[in-house]
């Protein structure tokens, strides 16, 4: 549980101080997250402790988007004057997106066709 | 000790708002179960409609609010780090479908924040919340960090991925039957891409190879978008 902080932590600033000193526009926990990536896959496998303390922030990963979320208050604003704006483009978006995941997924899929016939 | 003054001392401490985000929170699961887990009613919208109704009728600010969240808040670094393990576990599969999902990776991001930040920018939305919409399709942790980097508001970012996350659930369902989308592979993919985090959770419910597909594109587009994003909205003149 604590080693596994640890390392959860020492990633995180391995990865700030990274892309502070190439100055890259990668936010510092996602460099982090490539670093254990990179690491694990050195070492071959995942640490009792790293996946106990893992799985526990993985599953309350929810929870940690409510302080940033409440944020949204103070844009109240913003959001009052732009609110319909905002709405048409996430949906479009949403909808445009979606779809063509799905079409290069499902063509790839049918194309490289019946090698795993588990599905 | 006056009531009043409980409340002015007990309030000016982190610890209250850390618990009353807790406590919301436990309550807003609650509610989602008795709703049968309707994306509409998603524990974390409700936890947030909850505690801003709350701020405003005790006529607390959010730095208030926040300077005991923030500790809540911390943990979505480390927590983002730890996005690993399910990547690792996923390696093999990752391998065996590399191209097609890579490509899928790249034109669903690619799509997701061209499209919001033109469409966005056709109907008159400001310079600041065209940048906050970028990041839409990513984990908000991620999406956090995006928003920063390329001058949007951190807060706002996050609040708009969460409705994204809502909006692709209750999408989601109309694409495939449109599509006659039937592979778990590519359903669970599309969730993942479009609506990270609430699309997994979405993709769980159907099944578990559904779900790892989209605990797969979350991380990938993740990681990708971080790279991509600011570059994308650079060259569209942001």
């Amino acid at each position: 549980m604590l080693q596994g902080l640890f390392v959860l932590l020492f990633c995180q600033l391995l990865g700030e101080l990274l892309m502070m000193a190439i100055n890259a526009p990668i936010p510092g926990p996602v460099a982090g997250m490539l670093i254990l990536l990179i690491g694990l896959m050195v070492l071959g496998r995942v640490p009792d402790g790293l996946r106990l303390t893992s799985t526990g922030l993985i599953s309350h990963l929810s929870l940690l988007f409510i302080p940033a979320g409440v944020g949204l208050m103070v844009f109240a604003d913003q959001i009052k004057q732009q609110w319909w704006i905002i709405l048409v483009a996430l949906l479009v978006s949403t909808f445009l997106t979606l779809i063509v995941v799905a079409w290069v997924m499902e063509r790839f899929k049918s194309k490289e066709g019946q090698d795993h016939g588990a599905h | 000790m006056e009531l009043t003054k409980f409340w002015v001392y007990f309030s000016a401490q982190p610890l209250f708002w850390i618990i009353v985000t807790l406590a919301v929170f436990m309550l807003a699961k609650k509610l989602n179960d008795w709703a049968k887990g309707s994306a509409l009613l998603h524990p974390v919208l409700v936890a947030m409609a909850i505690i801003i109704t709350l701020l405003m009728l005790t006529g607390t600010d959010y730095d208030a609010y926040f300077s005991g969240a923030q500790f809540i808040h911390f943990l979505l670094g480390p927590a983002t780090v730890a996005l690993a393990i399910p990547l690792f576990d996923h390696l093999s599969r990752i391998r065996r479908l590399f191209f097609p999902v890579l490509l899928a990776c790249i034109s669903g991001s690619v799509t997701a924040v061209i499209t919001v930040v033109a469409l966005g920018s056709v109907l008159g939305g400001s310079t600041e919340v065209l940048l906050s919409l970028a990041p839409k399709s990513v984990t908000s942790p991620i999406a956090i960090g995006i928003a920063e980097q390329i001058g949007g508001y951190p807060s706002l970012a996050a609040g708009l991925a969460l409705i994204t996350g809502v909006m692709g659930c209750l999408l989601a369902p109309l694409v495939f039957r449109l599509l006659n989308v039937k592979r778990q592979a590519s359903q669970g993919f599309a969730l993942g891409l479009a609506a990270h985090g609430f699309g997994t959770a979405y993709a769980m419910q159907l099944s578990t190879l559904t779900g790892a597909f989209a605990g797969l594109a979350m991380g990938l587009t993740g990681v990708l978008s971080s790279i991509l994003v600011p570059f994308v909205v650079r060259l569209m003149g942001l």
